[in-house]
């Protein structure tokens, strides 16, 4: 492994310090006694406390999260299904139109996806809240888990699988012992990014949510018209050392298990 | 294809259990994605009052939304290629950092917090009393009105998109085989040469990806418009938002989507046909 | 694969315990035992202790959701699949909803504490008799600004916007019908024109505001202008009230060729599922005491003349906030224009969003 740069260093360093910039600046003005993120008056931790005292909040902090997990993990299993599937497809014709279809979603805004959403769930008549929320997250998830798992799919070498099936391999040990692993770095990008999208999503789910199911976002949105209290920004404050924890514990422990059962450079 | 021979057998071979496996992602093709098209390619031709019309098409040629869809499409064009710019190297180093995985974790970890509360964050940052005009003013600068132009609206915009296009870029810059580097190395290529000649061909499929989720979600950007552009840029997303959740227009919104998706489609062709995505495999 | 199927695994469970803790919380929250209602208002626009006093008094539950504008509400209590019981909207969304039959009668033997609302405030073109609605809160739509960023600058006349020396410092309210109705009013016609003339001249008035224009916003406004970001806003009362509660250096003042008076209503949408609950609540929310103290929390005007006597004078004083009958005279109430018209209204917002000078 060669040594970064200097310039790849002061590179690097700017784009995460821009990264964070935002987040920190919420988390400063957390600690602030004024109540606005405009001037810093002084340090409490009262919006803290407002956190824990909101029941309401908790909850819809952990629908949020029960939302994004379910759809970004429902999602990628269709997804990778999916992908795999287009690539078999013979007819070039039939797989770029498949593919397009797949494409239109990502890019369709989201007031449309919204809508047109809340139409078909009321026209099937699935009443509004957790289910078609979660419906429409695994639904706007899906074409993105495609996106980031195909171009791998692509670039997998096809005498891997001629080697497989030459030795014998069946159809389910093909896709279990060559194709899965092989996509692998695929699947989790194309899974945190469904976790991104429903984490991040507000458009789709103002549409679709109801009866008192809310997610953060939507929750924020309304606030906004009063301007937003700093118990939210002591909530993403928690929730970000949360994430950071849990990735930070999880690579650690994943690489030290890894390192012991394998030697370093084995790759992924 | 040097593979297609391989390809169909594997295609035939797998004919037999795609139907299991596959229905959950053509079931969702239909409903999600065939389903709301066709609602709203239908709702485009109704008028506001519920008639059947060409009259929301005829509109949509009108000056207004001409200039709209211009000016809507530079701004995408401008947010993508500074994202593209920023990404790149970002992904080529960091496939070059010892814990690789974990930076490329901690360049998405900022979007998983919402979206409104950076931009309100951004506010704050940008304000004529917030930290980048103290900064200015502590080197002597006047205060200057950063909210509100075009210069915060694509800052914002390229900060919102930089984690979607490292992620492709990155994977497929990691993808590539570091003897192949060496190789042109010991040939005597220089690292420029290396670089335009092995690994940015290697990596142009992540590239195209970029591009492709970062190009027409900037065309149809909406909440950035109004918080950090004062609604003085406005996008496709912007009027369709108004036409669908204002005007209650959902005819002219319509409209303006299929437009959007002939776009989409239009700019898939593009980046896709001509070794793209599916065709361009490596070799 | 192994690691696959494990992170599958942990999720799923992830997700179960989650699950849970989220019932037993709801369980916790809703003890009350006398049935639900959904109340469905605009954010920010109740004091939550009310809402806890409410459920403790009649043990009912409030399930309380926020939307951000009136169409917004009216798709989704139009598209069906919600079952809210109350909701706020303003009084033009209450005419549509009436027209397109989305709204329950009220039975006003019901709503005893009626009697404390001004009658002025009652009866009212867009619901004779108040067949369907109930008034909450009411204001009007003027200028915000703070003298200590201008030269002593006042704004009387909406002309006075277009002051060259407010260069980059007015902010306009993101909404076509405010917009575009003062600029239909700085020229002398009606906030509800629909002549395509005076609306066409209007506009091209607007374009001519351009580098006075810092921006178009939402609720940013009131933030904007407590952070002394812009000196001038076109914006609702209550939100001017909301500036001078943090930034007292803030005024309000409402144009001498006229504005608009806005009125929002409580209303049972036809979709509710606790019709009683819903009266209940509206009820409730009449009480003169609970109305000032929601008035207080909130910073809008109330039409319920007993809670005024309970509230400060300096508040209820404020003929800047509590105009006087005869000052209301000069303000109109939106009617509804009709679908199309509102279309119209939003295209010419739009061309002057384009259009704007820079």
């Amino acid at each position: 492994m060669e040594k970064l740069s200097k310039t790849a260093r002061i590179y690097l360093s700017i784009v995460f310090i821009i990264l964070y910039a935002p987040i920190f600046y919420l988390i400063f003005y957390s600690f602030n006694s004024g109540g606005t993120m405009s001037s810093f008056e002084g340090f409490t931790l009262e919006h803290y406390a407002a956190v824990f005292n909101d029941t309401r909040l908790i909850v819809i902090v952990l629908n949020t999260v029960i939302v994004a997990l379910l759809s970004a993990l429902i999602s990628t299993a269709i997804g990778v299904l999916g992908a795999i599937g287009i690539v078999f497809i013979r007819n070039r014709k039939m797989r770029n139109a498949v593919l397009s279809l797949n494409t239109i979603l990502i890019v369709s805004p989201d007031v449309i996806i919204g809508a047109s959403f809340l139409i078909l769930f009321t026209m099937i008549g699935i009443k509004l809240g957790f289910a078609s929320v979660l419906i429409s997250h695994i639904a706007f998830s899906i074409p993105i888990v495609v996106i980031m798992v195909l171009p791998k799919l692509m670039e997998m070498s096809d005498s891997l699988i001629d080697a497989a099936t030459d030795l014998g391999a069946s159809k389910r040990d093909i896709l279990t012992r060559v194709i899965l692993p092989y996509i692998k770095p695929g699947i989790f990008a194309g899974f945190f990014l469904a976790l991104t999208y429903s984490l991040d999503d507000f458009a789709v789910t103002f549409f679709v949510t109801g009866n008192g199911f809310a997610t953060l976002s939507v929750e924020i949105y309304s606030m906004a018209r009063a301007g937003i209290t700093l118990t939210i920004n002591a909530l993403s404050a928690l929730i970000f050392l949360v994430t950071l924890g849990l990735v930070l514990g999880y690579y650690f422990f994943n690489n030290r298990t890894r390192l012991t059962i394998r030697p370093p450079g084995g790759g992924n | 294809m040097p593979d297609s021979k391989h390809m169909e057998q594997q295609a035939m071979k797998n004919n037999r259990t795609n139907p299991f496996y596959l229905i959950p992602y053509y079931l969702w093709i239909v409903l999600f994605v065939i389903a709301p098209i066709a609602l709203v390619l239908y709702f485009s031709f109704f008028d506001i009052a519920g008639n059947l019309t060409l009259d929301n098409y005829k509109n949509f040629f009108s000056s207004v939304y001409l200039r709209l869809t211009l000016s809507s499409f530079w701004y995408a064009f401008l947010i993508t290629l500074i994202s593209l710019l920023v990404a790149y190297p970002t992904a080529y180093w960091l496939t070059k950092t010892k814990h690789k995985q974990l930076w490329l974790l901690l360049i998405i970890i900022p979007s998983w917090i919402n979206l409104l509360l950076k931009a309100y964050a951004f506010i704050g940052i940008f304000g004529l009393y917030g930290p980048a005009n103290n900064l200015l003013a502590s080197i002597g600068s006047e205060r200057l009105q950063i909210l509100f132009t075009d210069f915060s609206f694509i800052f914002v915009s390229v900060y919102i998109f930089i984690p979607f296009m490292v992620l492709p870029i990155f994977n497929s810059l990691d993808r590539i085989n570091p003897a192949l580097i060496d190789a042109s190395r010991d040939l005597g290529a220089s690292s420029w040469t290396t670089f335009t000649r092995v690994i940015f061909p290697l990596a142009i499929n992540g590239v195209k990806a970029g591009i492709q989720v970062v190009f027409i979600p900037a065309l149809s950007l909406f909440v950035i418009t109004r918080l950090i552009a004062g609604n003085k840029v406005i996008t496709l997303g912007t009027a369709i938002e108004q036409q669908f959740l204002v005007t209650q227009n959902w005819g002219m919104g319509s409209t303006i989507a299929v437009f959007l998706i002939l776009f989409m489609i239009i700019i898939m062709m593009v980046t896709g046909e001509k070794g793209g995505t599916l065709n361009g495999k490596i070799k | 694969m192994k690691d696959l199927i494990r992170a599958s695994l942990a999720i799923i469970v992830i997700s179960g315990v989650l699950m849970y803790i989220v019932s037993l919380l709801e369980d916790t929250s809703s003890a009350g035992g006398g049935g639900t209602i959904n109340v469905y208002n605009w954010g920010e626009y109740i004091d939550p202790e009310l809402v806890s006093q409410f459920e403790e008094e009649t043990g009912i539950t409030v399930i309380y959701e926020t939307f951000d504008s009136n169409e917004a509400m009216m798709t989704k209590i139009e598209q069906g699949g919600t079952t809210y019981d109350v909701a706020m909207p303003s009084e033009y969304a209450i005419e549509k909803m009436k027209e397109s039959d989305l709204l329950h009668p009220i039975d006003l033997n019901k709503i005893t504490n009626l009697e404390n609302i001004d009658p002025y405030f009652l009866d009212l073109p867009f619901d004779p008799g108040n067949e369907y609605s109930i008034p909450y809160f009411w204001g009007t739509v003027g200028i915000a600004f703070n003298p200590s960023l201008l030269d002593g600058q006042t704004f009387e006349s909406w002309d006075d916007l277009w002051d060259p020396t407010l260069e980059q410092e007015v902010i306009l309210v993101d909404s076509a019908r405010e917009v575009i109705g003062m600029g239909l009013n700085s020229l002398g016609y009606s906030l509800n024109s629909t002549d395509m003339d005076e609306l066409r001249e209007a506009t091209d008035k607007l374009k001519t505001l351009g580098p006075n224009v810092k921006a178009i916003i939402g609720d940013e406004i009131v933030e904007m202008m407590r952070r002394e970001e812009a000196a001038v806003a076109l914006t609702w009362s209550g939100q001017a009230a909301d500036m001078m509660w943090i930034n007292e250096n803030i005024d309000y003042s409402v144009p001498e060729e006229g504005s608009n008076l806005w009125f929002d209503n409580m209303i049972i949408p036809k979709t509710a599922d606790n019709v009683d609950g819903a009266h209940e609540f509206i009820n409730f929310m009449l009480d003169a005491e609970v109305a000032a103290q929601n008035a207080d929390y909130v910073g809008y005007s109330t039409p319920n003349q007993a809670a005024l006597e309970l509230m400060d004078p300096e508040v209820t004083g404020d003929e800047r906030f509590y105009p006087t009958e005869e000052m209301r005279e000069r303000l109109e109430v939106y009617e509804n224009l009709g679908l199309e018209m509102l279309g119209v209204y939003n295209e010419l917002f739009l061309e002057f969003k384009m259009d704007m000078e820079k």
